[in-house]
C-alpha cells in the first residue's frame, strides 16, 4: 500500500488513495480482482483540473509511461498516418516521435502533457474543434480492460454504445490500454498564425461567428480580457491559423521539433500573487503586445498550441489554496449569457489570468462528451476567493438556464443536478456504464460528488 | 465529497441543538451542500433550531438521528447510522457538551459522572468512530468544540475544565495519528461564549458569541489549521495564563 495525497491540476480538494503505478495488464487485473468497496480509477498525468483522477480511500492506478526504458510504445503507419499507441503515452511523446515524420496529433488540448487514455476519457478538444471535432472522433479503435478483467476491442463500427460511452466517460467504463488514432499530415512543424486585436466583446463574437471567416481557419481561439470595463469590456486577441506549408516554414528542416521546457514556477508562491491588480497589469500588457492591425506570423507548435507548457508546474502560481478552472458552453445564439457571465465575474472582482473563448462545432455521438455547437468560455480563478461558492452557483444557473453545460475534465464544484441538467443523455450513459461495470468498480472523487455511479452498487 | 471551493457535500452535527453548532452550520452550509444530519437527543428541538437554515436551503436533504451523548457504547452504531443515511462524511462538527455550572459536587460527587460521560468518554468513542470512518474514506474533517477552560483548569468548575482538557489533548493526538490518511481534526478553543449554556454566568474577558466562533471555524476548516481560538487574542492570553506560577494564578479574580 502506497498511500498518497492526490489532487487535480487545480490543487484543490486533496484526498488520499492507495496509488499503484503500473501499466502491466496482469497487475491491473489482480488489483481489480482484490478491489475494496472504494473502487478504482486510472490516472494519467493528472492534468484534469478537478477530482476526475483521484479516488479517496480507494485505489488509483497511475498509468504513465514517460520513463519507459523501452521508449515510446507506439507504431506509426507512415502511409495511412494511423498511430497504434499505448494509452499511457503522452501527447508530448507522440509529438516528439511523429512531428519529425510529418504527422501531427488530430486534436491537442492546451497542454501536451496528457496521456492518450486521459484524452479519450475527457474527450478533449482543441483550437480546431469547429473543423475537426474532439479527440474521440479520431480514435479508430481502442483496447479496453473492463472491471471484470476482460479485455475488449471497441470501435465506432463494432461496439458503438460502449465505444462512445468510454469517449468522455471520465474513466468510469474501463481502462483504455491501447488506442489507434488517425494522425494529421503536416508539411512543417510551424504554424501560420494570424493575430488581431478586437476592441470589445461584440467584435470578438462577430469575428468568431460561423458567418464570418472563422471556418476557413483550422485553428481559432480568442484570449479575452475579463477585467476590461466600459466600452472595451470583453476585448480580446484573436489568433487563427493552420499548419504552415514547407515553403511558408522556410529553412532546411521544416519538420524539426524542439519543445523544451523554458522555466519552472518556483516551489513556493505567496497566496494572492495572482490578484486583480497583477492580472489587470498583465492583461493590459498582453493586449497591447498584440498588433493593432491583423498580423501574419510563423510560430512553433509549442508556442501556438501549448504556451503554458513552457512554464513547468505553472499551476503553483496560485499558491497553496489552488485554483478553479471554470469552463462552460452555451448555444451559439446565447452570446448574451457570455456577456452576463463576464459582467458577473467582473463585478465580483474575480480576476482570471486566462480567459479563452472559442466557437465549437457540432456535438459527436458520445453522451458525456462536453463540446456541442456553441460558445465555450474558459477562465481560471484562485480557489480561496471569498464567496466563490455562491458566485459560481449563480453563474452555473445562468449557464444551465441557457441550455449550456460544464466541462467535467475542468470541473471541481458543480452539483449533481447541474450535470443532470447539462447532459440530457446522462441516464443513457449510466445504463451503458452499468452494463460495462456491473459491480461498480470504477469510482473517482468526481463520480462520487456528481453521483455518476450509483453508490449503492458495491464492488 | 468536498469540492474545489471548500464546500462539503455531506455535513453532520453531533449535539444538534447546540447554538455554536448551529451557528457553524449557518456558515458552512452553502450552495453545493447536499446532505445534513443533525444528531441530537431531542429531534423536535433540533428541527426547531435548524428551521431557518433549512428554509434558506430548500435543496438540502436533512436527516435526523437520535442519540444519547452520554451513552459511549452506542457511538459506533450512531456513526454507522449516519453513514448509512448519507454515505461519506465530509465534515463532522462535534458540539455535544455539558457544563453543569451550578452543581455542588461536594454534596453530590456522582453528578460529575454524566459530565465526564458526555464531554469525554462518549466524545472520545465518537471521535474514534468518526476517525475510523474518515480514514477509510481517505478524507474528512472533524471539528471538535473544546474550550479555553481546558487550557488551565480552574476552580469553580474543575469537572468541566478537566473534561475539556482531556478531550482537547485527545483530539490533537488523534489528528496526529491521522496524519497522512487524508482525515484531520480541527480543535476549536472558544472563550466565554454567550449562549443558553452560559445564561446567568458572569462574563469573562474576551467573551464572544456563537457567530464569531462560527466565522473562525469556517476559516479554520479551509486553512488546514489544527487549533483555532475564538476570539484569536485568547491564544496569547492563555500562553501567559498557562505559564503563571501557581501562587499568582490562584490570586487572579477568575
Amino acid at each position: 500500500m502506497t498511500m498518497q495525497r492526490l489532487s487535480g491540476w487545480g490543487r484543490t480538494a486533496w484526498t488520499v488513495a492507495d496509488v499503484i503505478a503500473t501499466t502491466d495488464e496482469n497487475q491491473i487485473r489482480s488489483t481489480l480482482s482484490s478491489v475494496g468497496d472504494r473502487g478504482v480509477i486510472a490516472r494519467g498525468l493528472g492534468r484534469s483540473y478537478g477530482a476526475a483522477a483521484q479516488n479517496a480511500g480507494g485505489t488509483v492506478l497511475e498509468m504513465t509511461s514517460e520513463h519507459d526504458p523501452l521508449g515510446v510504445d507506439a507504431v506509426l503507419d507512415p502511409i495511412s498516418g494511423i498511430l497504434d499507441v499505448a494509452a499511457s503515452v503522452s501527447l508530448d511523446s507522440i509529438l516528439r516521435m511523429c512531428v519529425p515524420r510529418g504527422w501531427f496529433v488530430p486534436v491537442t488540448p492546451g497542454t501536451r502533457f496528457v496521456t492518450v487514455g486521459g484524452a479519450i476519457a475527457s474527450d478533449v478538444h482543441g483550437k480546431n474543434h469547429h473543423i475537426d471535432g474532439s479527440f474521440g472522433e479520431h480514435v479508430r479503435s481502442m483496447t479496453v480492460m473492463l472491471s471484470s478483467g476482460e479485455i475488449v476491442e471497441l470501435s465506432p463500427g463494432s461496439q458503438p454504445a460502449w465505444f462512445w460511452a468510454t469517449v468522455g466517460g471520465m474513466g468510469l467504463t474501463g481502462i483504455v490500454l491501447r488506442a489507434s488514432l488517425q494522425m494529421l499530415r503536416i508539411e512543417s512543424s510551424k504554424v501560420r498564425v494570424e493575430t488581431e486585436r478586437l476592441g470589445n466583446f461584440d467584435a470578438v463574437c462577430e469575428a468568431m461567428s460561423g458567418d464570418g471567416e472563422d471556418d476557413s481557419y483550422r485553428y481559432s481561439v480568442c484570449w479575452v480580457d475579463l477585467l476590461a470595463t466600459g466600452s472595451s469590456m470583453g476585448r480580446g486577441v484573436l489568433t487563427r491559423g493552420d499548419h504552415a506549408t514547407a515553403a511558408e516554414a522556410e529553412g532546411d528542416e521544416p519538420l524539426a521539433y524542439d519543445p523544451r521546457l523554458k522555466v519552472s514556477a518556483p516551489g513556493w508562491v505567496p497566496n494572492g500573487l495572482l490578484n486583480k491588480f497583477s492580472i489587470k497589469a498583465f492583461n493590459e500588457a498582453w493586449y497591447r503586445k498584440a498588433p493593432s492591425q491583423r498580423h501574419i506570423g510563423i510560430e512553433s507548435i509549442p508556442a501556438f498550441f501549448h504556451p503554458l507548457d513552457g512554464v513547468n508546474k505553472w499551476n503553483r502560481l496560485y499558491g497553496t489554496q489552488g485554483f478553479i478552472q471554470y469552463q462552460f458552453i452555451v448555444p451559439l445564439d446565447r452570446t448574451d449569457v457570455l456577456r452576463k457571465v463576464i459582467e458577473t465575474f467582473s463585478a465580483a472582482g474575480v480576476a482570471s489570468f486566462l480567459a479563452v473563448l472559442k466557437r465549437m462545432g457540432p456535438q459527436n455521438l458520445a453522451p458525456m462528451s462536453f463540446p456541442t455547437e456553441g460558445w465555450t468560455l474558459t477562465l481560471d480563478m484562485a480557489a480561496g476567493i471569498k464567496g466563490l461558492a455562491e458566485l459560481l452557483a449563480s453563474v452555473d444557473a445562468m449557464v444551465l438556464d441557457a441550455g449550456g453545460r460544464h466541462y467535467l475534465a475542468k470541473d471541481s464544484h458543480v452539483s449533481p443536478s447541474a450535470v443532470r441538467r447539462g447532459y440530457p443523455r446522462l441516464d443513457e450513459w449510466m445504463t451503458t456504464q452499468e452494463a460495462m461495470d456491473p459491480r461498480g468498480v470504477w469510482r473517482s472523487d468526481l463520480s462520487r460528488r456528481l453521483g455518476l455511479v450509483d453508490p449503492r452498487r458495491n464492488p | 465529497m468536498k469540492n474545489g471551493v471548500g464546500v462539503a457535500q455531506n455535513i453532520v452535527l453531533f449535539g444538534g441543538t447546540s447554538e455554536i453548532g448551529q451557528s457553524i452550520l449557518r456558515r458552512i452550509v452553502k450552495p453545493g451542500v447536499s446532505r445534513l444530519v443533525l444528531v441530537s437527543r431531542d429531534i423536535d428541538a433540533a428541527s426547531r433550531v435548524s428551521q431557518d437554515l433549512v428554509d434558506r436551503h430548500p435543496e438540502l436533504d436533512v436527516h435526523h438521528v437520535r442519540y444519547e451523548a452520554s451513552d459511549a457504547a452506542s457511538m459506533e452504531h450512531v456513526v454507522a447510522e449516519v453513514a448509512d443515511s448519507i454515505g461519506d462524511i465530509d465534515i463532522a462538527v462535534v458540539a455535544q457538551g455539558l457544563l453543569n455550572e451550578n452543581v455542588d459536587y461536594y454534596a453530590s460527587p456522582s453528578a460529575l459522572i454524566d459530565v465526564v460521560n458526555v464531554n469525554m468518554t462518549g466524545e472520545m468513542v465518537l471521535l474514534y468512530a468518526l476517525a475510523s470512518r474518515m480514514r477509510t474514506q481517505g478524507y474528512g474533517k472533524i471539528v471538535v468544540l473544546s474550550s479555553v477552560a481546558g487550557e488551565r483548569v480552574r476552580r469553580g468548575n474543575p469537572v468541566y475544565g478537566a473534561t475539556k482538557a482531556g478531550v482537547d489533548g485527545f483530539a490533537l493526538a488523534l489528528d496526529h495519528e491521522l496524519a497522512g490518511s487524508g482525515a484531520s481534526v480541527l480543535v476549536v478553543r472558544p472563550g466565554f461564549v454567550t449562549t443558553k449554556m452560559t445564561t446567568g454566568m458572569k462574563k469573562a474577558p474576551f467573551s464572544t458569541n456563537p457567530e464569531v466562533v462560527a466565522q473562525i471555524v469556517e476559516k479554520g476548516i479551509s486553512s488546514d489549521k489544527k487549533i483555532v481560538w475564538a476570539p484569536a487574542p485568547l491564544h496569547w492570553m492563555f500562553l501567559i495564563l498557562k505559564n503563571l506560577p501557581i501562587a499568582i494564578w490562584r490570586r487572579l479574580p477568575i
